[in-house]
Parts: structure tokens; sequence; C-alpha cells
């Protein structure tokens, strides 16, 4: 590791736009730095060395032009691979995509091009998405850099494990019901889901419509916040994105980094805690509670006692939506294609093609989808799902009656072991318990470390209301600036 | 399909194979047994929502509400056809090219 | 009595009528995109079209508009509130594998349609008019050229996207032999309007207005009968044969003891019967649900109000209009009715031309040019103002008849208007009498004998003689003012 890849976005945007250190120089080290460990993490996918060379000399060439570079010009980021970048593989972790070089870019990736960001190349995931662990990767899993027998979240565990084991200091993650804050608490760094419309999905490759989004990966509060700004915004290509001004996050970032905490309202949700949860991860959380206390918010207790069925519910609509959003996938404009062999109908090859094509997860999801949506099934299961829903916004609305934001641990257990879990779907659709209320409320929702449970991190999940993503990042500085930075250990990677 | 989970029956092996071809998914015989199983605790599980009473409960659909987004009546430019084909398994006539279709499905 | 007379005293046939419209909006409905017809395969398109992984799709302002628009011009009630919905199959032609459409809340309900047959008014009750994307096309490669036995099929999607207006009308019972006619007559009550509406440019044979047709039989007294719907029917004249044709099959079956099977039938245009297609007994379920990446609509009641007020005249109150107008008997309605020319000679004397030559035109000349061309005459490319053009010159004397008939024959030749054909083929009546004066000596003097004998009194003969001017000044002459003159130059005295 140089001095270069253990700095901050921001450190590094400073001494760019300052002319101390070339924007081709931050790349080369942290390219180097994959080189040297990726190997053992596995967090990219595709690494994109001429790409990134040629975006940072851009940005040098501006600079040395004379141009006003942006907060984030020149830094590194490592992208999730199921957001699309023009030319680039792309593939969502799945086979049924490898060697689809899209023809145009997502609005983020845009973003971020323009923002001068230098993209470094794709990262694993849970193939489409679906997953908490980046095991269902169909090329195979990514380790998590404080153990690399151990998984790194998922399913953005590709981006948080490049982050935290620094080869990139910025990494974009899409969270469906927890797959940034998830991936950001097992590994130590900070992730934020936007408030659902913040952040465009045009060119996100859809898992879950109604629940998609978008977010960023860092290691500290001020660099997510950065990179937020860059993201946010409205994009008349996504119907769904908001029409409204970002909320100031980097602002409140800065602004909470003063650690004072003096007249919030933090409320303790009951029902994320307690049986089933890890007694380390509960000891980590009431300390944070208590470290929020003591930064002088005043904490009170809150009841969401719908957030119960939002697994059930989650594990509905997601499928459902899924398995409408994936039937694209059929061996006709783009893809891979199995059984043509001249005498196989098209159904036939459609059918090998998608079973070839499509990990054991990817087609649970899609068949319970396809029964949920089924007549005569639709009102007891999707209907209902989105009913619940209804409930659990409205579990949210009556909590911010009574506190500013919310706080939970973000994931029930530090990081498992890479295997654990992989034959029971069940238990590995726990892992979201906590962060699905926010995915289904369309709320915003940070993880930020909160200390470590036997040698792991852990994740304190702050939320807050629709388009009050700042009070999210506000909150999180805060904490951030009162406790100690956790890195992983060293020779892990060594 | 059996009338399953609801009413805490199960997910056979018939019934997977219905939503397979609904899915287009050219299941094993080993992945019916796998997924009837699997399904079967999972569609039991997920039914708890059920317990919630919600007759008077709207649907959420969209998580922020917003009404009447449209984009005015206007063309854009098209992608280069070179790169609409360039994806394609088969190609022919610059169009895509696809295995004998078995009977019009709609 | 016909077979078709027994079959009708014998059974009550119910039709039924589901009409697909493509609108004449000049990008797609989710993207922009050309709707152009007949570019080069697959030049249409895009991410959101071609259904690739991550695009999104935005709808089409000016199609929800003209959906409005057509379902008030029916009558409908206007939904306040309503979404798009997903309706999931695999088929090529369809980049998504869903169709974006609408399911349980159509943009418009509960709506009639009059319609006049013999002089007797229908009630065609309209049950929805809903807005969808149509698909692309497929060729089908191979000895048949059809989807039976074809080796292989080409898809383009040109065509994908393009919005489609559905409109489903009410069982119509009560139309006993007249089912057919009726049947005819609502398709054409409806391509009147959607053409006054100006929404679409209703071109069966291009299949931007197709129609499917469900009809049943069942004995006076009892419950309606089984359904079929008939499939491929592209021309008014289809419409009538394919009710005709499936009444007469099913009583068919009915006689014999048979059941009508709930099926699919296409229209076979060379036979003018039905075949049998897919069961709807096999049919898919095809799992709507709220399409998520699209917000609902809901049209605001004063736009709504607005686009009401703002309609057209209809072609029903423009007709009763143009009784008046025209002044004409009930029965010469009839006759205009069924000539298919009530508007344009309405129209025509709108445009400031006397009723009666405006008749003519349209019940003569332009009628036998229909005829010979095998279109409607509001399909001619003719136009009322055209005709009341014409109407104008003659009558000032710059054409004659014989005059304005070539021009309408360089209109339908090369689309340009009456002054343009005029100027570009030099037709004008030659009033110089110098010219005229010269044209007869040169005639009296190429023809002696018959100058002779209309000298000798026989003055038919002259006939001869002015037709010998009308060919040297290429009909461009008045005919009565050259038989005066030939008669002077002769000396002769009518």
């Amino acid at each position: 590791m140089s001095e270069l890849t253990s700095m901050s976005a921001a450190e590094l945007a400073g001494l760019i736009a300052a002319g101390e250190v070339a924007a081709v120089e931050v790349a080369q080290a942290h390219l180097a730095r994959i080189a040297e460990v990726d190997g053992s993490v596995h967090a990219f996918l595709h690494v994109d060395t001429e790409g990134a060379m040629a975006a940072a000399r851009a940005v040098d060439e501006r600079r040395a032009a004379g141009d006003v570079l942006g907060p984030l010009a020149g830094v590194p980021l490592a992208m999730k691979d199921v957001v699309v970048t023009e030319g680039l593989p792309t593939t969502a972790g799945s086979k049924i995509l490898e060697g689809w070089r899209p023809p145009y870019d997502a609005t983020i990736t845009r973003r971020i091009k323009d923002a001068g960001i230098v993209m470094l190349g794709k990262t694993n995931m849970d193939e489409f998405a679906m997953g908490s662990s980046t095991e269902n990767s169909a090329y195979g899993p990514t380790h998590n850099p404080w153990d690399l027998s151990r998984i790194p979240g998922g399913s953005s565990g590709g981006s948080s494990a490049a982050v935290a084991a620094y080869e990139a200091p910025l990494s974009i993650g899409t969270d469906t019901g927890g797959s940034i804050r998830q991936p950001a608490a097992v590994t130590g760094i900070v992730g934020h889901k936007p408030t659902y419309g913040a952040v465009s999905r045009y060119g996100l490759i859809a898992f879950s419509s109604s629940l998609d989004q978008a977010g960023p990966f860092a290691r500290t509060v001020l660099d997510t916040a950065l990179l937020h700004e860059v993201l946010a915004g409205h994009d008349p290509l996504d119907s769904t994105s908001i029409n409204a001004p970002v909320p100031p996050v980097v602002t409140a970032a800065r602004e909470g980094a003063e650690g004072n905490l003096a007249g919030l309202r933090v409320g303790v949700v009951r029902e994320l805690g307690g049986e089933g949860y890890q007694a380390g991860v509960l000891e980590s959380f009431e300390a944070a509670v208590e470290t929020l206390r003591a930064l002088g918010a005043e904490i009170v207790e809150v009841s969401c006692p719908n957030f119960g069925y939002a697994l059930a519910a989650y594990y509905l609509i997601a499928p459902s939506e899924c398995s409408s959003n994936l039937a694209r996938f059929d061996a006709v404009r783009y893809g891979l294609r199995v059984g043509d062999d001249g005498a196989n109908s098209l159904e036939d090859v459609m059918s090998l093609t998608r079973e070839a094509g499509f990990g054991p997860e990817v087609k649970r999801r899609i068949m319970i989808g396809t029964y949920a949506l089924s007549s005569g099934y639709y009102d007891a299961y999707y209907g209902q799902a989105q009913k619940v829903r209804t409930l659990i916004a409205r579990d949210f609305e009556a909590a911010f009656g009574q506190a500013d934001v919310l706080v939970s641990p973000t994931s029930p257990f530090v990081a498992f072991g890479i295997g654990e879990r992989v034959d029971d779907p069940m238990a590995m659709y726990i892992n979201d318990l906590c962060t699905l209320p926010a995915s289904l409320a369309g709320t915003p929702a940070i993880s930020v470390p909160c200390g470590l449970s036997e040698g792991l991190p852990v994740g304190l999940q702050i939320m807050a209301p629709a388009q009050a993503d700042d009070r999210c990042y506000r909150v999180a500085a805060a904490f951030e600036s009162a406790v100690e930075r956790i890195a992983p250990p060293a020779g892990v990677l060594a | 399909m059996s009338d399953a989970s609801l009413d805490g029956s199960h997910i056979t092996r018939a019934d997977v194979a219905h939503l397979a071809r609904l899915a287009r998914l050219a299941v094993t015989d080993d992945e019916l047994d796998v997924f009837a199983g699997q399904l079967d605790v999972i569609l039991g599980a997920v039914a708890r929502v059920g317990e919630v009473a919600a007759a008077d409960i709207p649907p959420m659909s969209h998580a922020v509400p917003m009404t009447n987004v449209y984009r005015a009546d206007e063309v854009t430019p098209s992608l280069p056809r070179d790169s609409v084909l360039a994806g394609a398994p088969v190609v022919e006539d610059d169009k895509f090219r696809v295995p004998r279709i078995l009977a019009e499905d709609a | 009595m016909t077979a078709y007379e027994d079959v009708i005293a014998k059974y009550e046939p119910v039709i039924g009528l589901e009409t697909h419209v493509e609108l004449g909006t000049v990008s797609k409905m989710f993207c922009g995109c050309s709707t152009e017809f007949g570019g080069d395969p697959n030049t249409h398109t895009c991410p959101v079209c071609l259904g690739l992984p991550g695009a999104l799709p935005v709808a089409n302002e000016k199609a929800i508009e003209s959906t409005i628009r057509i379902g008030l011009a029916l009558n409908c009630s206007i939904a306040e509130w309503c979404r798009f919905a997903r309706k999931n199959y695999f088929y090529p032609d369809m980049p998504k594998n869903f169709q974006t459409s609408q399911y349980d809340e159509p943009l418009c309900v509960e709506g009639y349609l009059d319609v006049e047959v013999d002089g007797e008014t229908y009630r065609v009750g309209i049950e929805r008019v809903h807005l969808e994307e149509d698909t692309g096309k497929n060729t089908h490669v191979g000895t048949s050229g059809r989807i039976h036995g074809a080796d292989y099929s080409l898809v383009d999607y040109n065509r994908a996207g393009i919005p489609l207006v559905e409109i489903v009308t009410k069982p119509v019972p009560g139309t006993g032999a007249l089912a057919p006619e009726v049947a005819k007559a609502y398709v054409t009550a409806l391509r009147d309007i959607l053409r006054t509406l100006d929404v679409s440019d209703v071109r069966m044979e291009q299949g931007s207005l197709r129609c499917d047709v469900n009809t049943s039989l069942n004995l006076p007294g009892a419950e309606w009968g089984t359904r079929t719907e008939t499939k491929n029917v592209n021309s008014l004249r289809s419409v009538e044969r394919a009710v005709r044709s499936e009444i007469l099959r099913q009583a068919e079956v009915l006689d014999a003891g048979g059941r009508i099977v709930q099926e699919t039938r296409h229209f076979q245009e060379t036979t003018g019967d039905t075949r049998r297609g897919r069961s709807k007994e096999e049919a898919t379920d095809y799992r709507y649900f709220p399409e998520p990446d699209l917000v609902p609509m809901a049209p605001d009641p004063a736009w709504v109000a607005t686009l009401k007020d703002t309609l057209p005249e209809l072609p029903a109150a423009r007709r009763a209009r143009m009784r008046d107008v025209l002044g004409v008997s009930a029965d010469d309605m009839v006759h205009l009715t069924n000539a298919g020319v009530v508007d344009l000679v309405g129209a025509t004397v709108e445009a400031g031309a006397p009723v009666g030559e405006a008749r003519n035109w349209w019940l003569g000349y332009l009628a036998q040019k229909a005829n010979e061309r095998e279109v409607d005459p509001a399909d001619l490319g003719v136009t009322p103002a055209h005709v009341a053009r014409l109407v104008a010159l003659v009558a000032d004397g710059s054409l004659s008849t014989a005059l304005a008939r070539q021009v309408v024959d360089g209109i339908l030749e090369t689309g340009a208007d009456v002054d343009t054909v005029v100027a570009e083929r030099g037709l004008a009546v030659v009033s110089d009498t110098g010219a005229l004066e010269q044209a007869a000596d040169d005639a009296i003097a190429a023809n002696p004998d018959v100058a002779e004998k209309v000298r000798g009194g026989k003055l038919p003969a002259v006939g001869a003689l002015v037709g010998a001017v009308m060919k040297a000044t290429r009909g461009q002459a008045d005919a009565a003012a050259v038989k005066q003159i030939l008669l002077a130059r002769l000396g002769v005295s009518e």
C-alpha cells in the first residue's frame, strides 16, 4: 500500500487540484494496488487500465489548461458491474451477459465521467444483485479484506471490498434490500443508500425496479457525501427520478464532523435488535448509541411494529419484479445463446439459454416471482406485500414524528464464512433484516463503522425521512468523529 | 398449480415445472426436486404478509409519490445500427435472427 | 332463404370489437425514436425500445393526450388516477418480454359510439380505451413464408414501442342479421373519429388500424354463447366478411351438436373464412402488475376539460350539420352516406363550392376514380379544397369541365395541388380569340368535305371540326365558343 492509496478521496482531490500530485500517478498507484492484492480479494471482474489512464491524463490536461476541476476530479473509483458502461464489459455478475459491451452509458456513469472521476474497472457482485455475500457471482466470490475466508457482504461485495482493501477510495454500489449498507458494515467502510429516486436508475441493470437505488461507498463520511453529490440529481431519462434540489449532504458531513448533535432526537428501533442478533453486534450497537448520546443527541425508543413483515414483503416484491425485469435475457438481441442447433425452436433456445445463463439464486427468485404474480395468487402475495409496504412507510412516518433519525445495527451479523450459508436461502435472507424497512419505504439510510466484534467490523445504520439524506450524513460524520477509525488488520493483504 | 403455501400445502415438482415453463427455464430433473423444496419453504415464510389485515390499506407500488412524469413528443437520435446489432448472437439482413418460432403466444 | 338467413332465423349473434390504433406521434411511446413507417431495419431503435439492460421508459405526453381525446370523443369517463402495467409473456418481437400496457386501470372507461345502419341507430358500448406499446415485426424465413413451417425468423424492432391505443367495445347484442354491417359501421365510424381527431393515419393496409372481432351465437332467450376472437381483419370489408363467416361457421358447429371453443381464429383474406389459432383455454398467465418504472397518471381535470372543449366537430355532429348545410332530403342524405361522401361534399361546400357542383364531382368523376382505384373517396388524394378550387376555376371560365378532370388526373398522378397541376401542365382554357380563329381556319382547311356539309346546312357535322380544334388546342378551348367561331367562319348560323 502506497501513501496515495491510503488517502481519502477528498485528500487526493485536493492534491490533484493543487497540482501536487498528478491524477495519472494516483491512478497508477491504485492500479498497482489492484495488481498487488486483487488476486486474493477478487473485487474486480474487469480492470480498465487503459481507460483509467486516459481519464486521468484528461484530468491532468484540463488542470494544466487552467480548467476548474470538480471536487473529485482525478480520484479513482470502482464501479459495480450492474451499472452500464459504454464499450466496457457489463455482466451484472451473470454468465448470461458474458462478453456484452453496452452501446450506451448509464446516467451515473456519464455523471462520474463528467466529474473527472477515474473509473478503474467493474466490480464483482451477486448475480443481478441477488444476494448478501457476493457468492452468487457467476465469476467466483469476492473475499473480505478483513479475513479472506469470509464474505465481503453483498450484493455490492466487490465494491465494498475494493474500498476496504485500498484498491479504490471510492466505489459505486446498488442497494435493493441492503446491498450497499450490509457490505459497508461487514467490510468496515461507509455506504449510503439514497432516497429512492435521488439517483437515476437509467442504465442500472434492474433487479427490483421499485427498490433499486445506486449509491456511494467510501472510507470516510465526507468522501461518501462528495460522491453522493456527483451521483444525485434529476434525470429526465428516469421517470421515478426526483425533480428537486439535492439535499446538502457535503455541508451536512462537514458540519457533522464538528461533533455536536445537541437538539437531535435519535430513535432506537425496538424491533431491530434482540433475538437472532449476534451478541457482539448488539454490544457494538449499544456502545454506538451511547456515543451518540455523548455527542448531545437525545435518545428515544421507537416502535415500528410492521418491520417484522419487511422480510416477507421484500421476498415477494423483489422476486416478482425481477421475474419480469430478467425476462429480457432471451438470447435474441444480446448476451448468451445456448442450444441453437438448427433443430431446437426459439422457445427451447430461450429456455436452455436462461437455464444455462442464470445461477440457482436467480432462477429461484424468478420462479418465486412468477408464482407470486400468477393470477389467483397475486392478491395474497404481491398485492398483500405492497400493502405491507404502506404499513412500513406509516411506521416510519410515525417514528419520524418522535425522532429526527432512527438507528439500528446495519446487519445482525458480522461477516460470515464463505460457503457457510449457500445452501440455505432463508438463512441468507435474514442478513437483510435491518436494511429492508428503509428499502421498502424508499427512505435513505447510511451505514457507518461502529467498532469490531471478534475482530470483524460492525455497522451502525442511520435512517432518515425521504429526501433528508443530509441528516444521515450529519449524524454519521459526528459519529465518525467520535470513534476510532478501523482498518483491516495489516498482514491479511500483505 | 396446486394451491400451495396459502393453506400450508406443498409446492410440487409439477408446480415447479409449470413455473419454469412460464419463466422459460429448462430446469433439470434434479432442480425440480431442489426448487420444489426451497420454494415451499420460502413461499411458506413469505405468506406471512397475509397475517396483516389490510383491507383498507392502499397498496404501495411506488416509493415516491409522483404522478404525470412525461416527455415531450420529440424525436431524439437512435443508436447507430452497427451498435444495435453488435451484441446479437446472430444477425441476418440487418435483423436479429432467431430459431423457428413454435406458435403465436399472443 | 339463404343459409345466412336460416342461421339468423335460429340464432342471435353477439359481436364485440377490439381495435388497435397506432398513434401518429412523431416519437415512440417511451423513447425518442422516430415512428416513421418503412425505415431500414433496426434503425429506429435505442436502448429503451430494444429492451437493453438498464434502459428505462418515459411516457410520451402527446400519446396520453391523444388517448384521452379518443376517450372523450367516445363519450368515456377519464380516469382520475391510473397506472401502466406490465403484461408478461415471452415473444421475440417484444424486446423486454413484457408489454407495457394497462390492465385494470385504463385511461378511459364506459363510453359509447352510435352507428347507423340502414337508417337505424345502434349504440355500441365502449368498455375501455387504454394505451400500450406496439411490438416489433417478425419475418418468417422458409419455404412457406409463414410462421408454420418456417426455418427461422428475423426480427426488426423499428415498430417496437410505437404508441398503440386499444379500444374495446362491450358485447353488442340485438343486431340480428345486420351484425356484420354494424361491425363494419362501427369500425368505419371509429376510423372517421380518429381521422377527425388527427391522432392516427388510420391506415388498415399499413396496420396502423387493426381489428379483432369477437363473435358468439345464442338461441333466443338463452345465455350468450362462447365467443371466438378473430384476428388479422385488415380492411373494413374484411370486418363484415369475418363476422358473417364466423356466424355461419359457428352455426354449422352448433347445428351439428358441437360446442364452440373459446379460441383465437385468423381471418383468411383470400377465402373469406376464419382459421383456428391458439385456444384461449391454454392461454398464458400474463402476470400483470403495476409498471414500477413509470409513475401513475393523474390527468388534471382542468386539462381534460380543455381537451374536451377543444375537440374538433365529430363526424356524427358534422353529418347532422351537413344535412342542414346541404339542404338535402333524408333520402339523398342516405344516398350520399352510402357513397361515403357526405363529409366530402359538405367540406367542399364549406370551402366555397355550390352544393350541386360539389355533389356532382363527388358522386361523378371522383366516385368513378375512387372505384377504379378501389379506395374510399376520402382516401383518393383529392380533397374538398381541391374540388372547391376546381369548381371556382370552371365557374370563372379558366377551366372547362374536361380540363378540370385532367387536373384531377394530374393530382392523382403527382399529389400536387390544383394550381400546381394547372401551371405545370399548362392547362387553361384558350380564350385568345385570334388563336382559336386560326385553329378554326386550319380545321376547315384540313377538312374541306366536312366544311362543305356544314355550309350545306348539315349543322351537326360541325362537331367533327370542333373536335379537331379541341385536339389542336389540347382540349384547352371552350367547346361552345369554338363551335360559334366555326359556324361564323363558315357563314352559317344555328
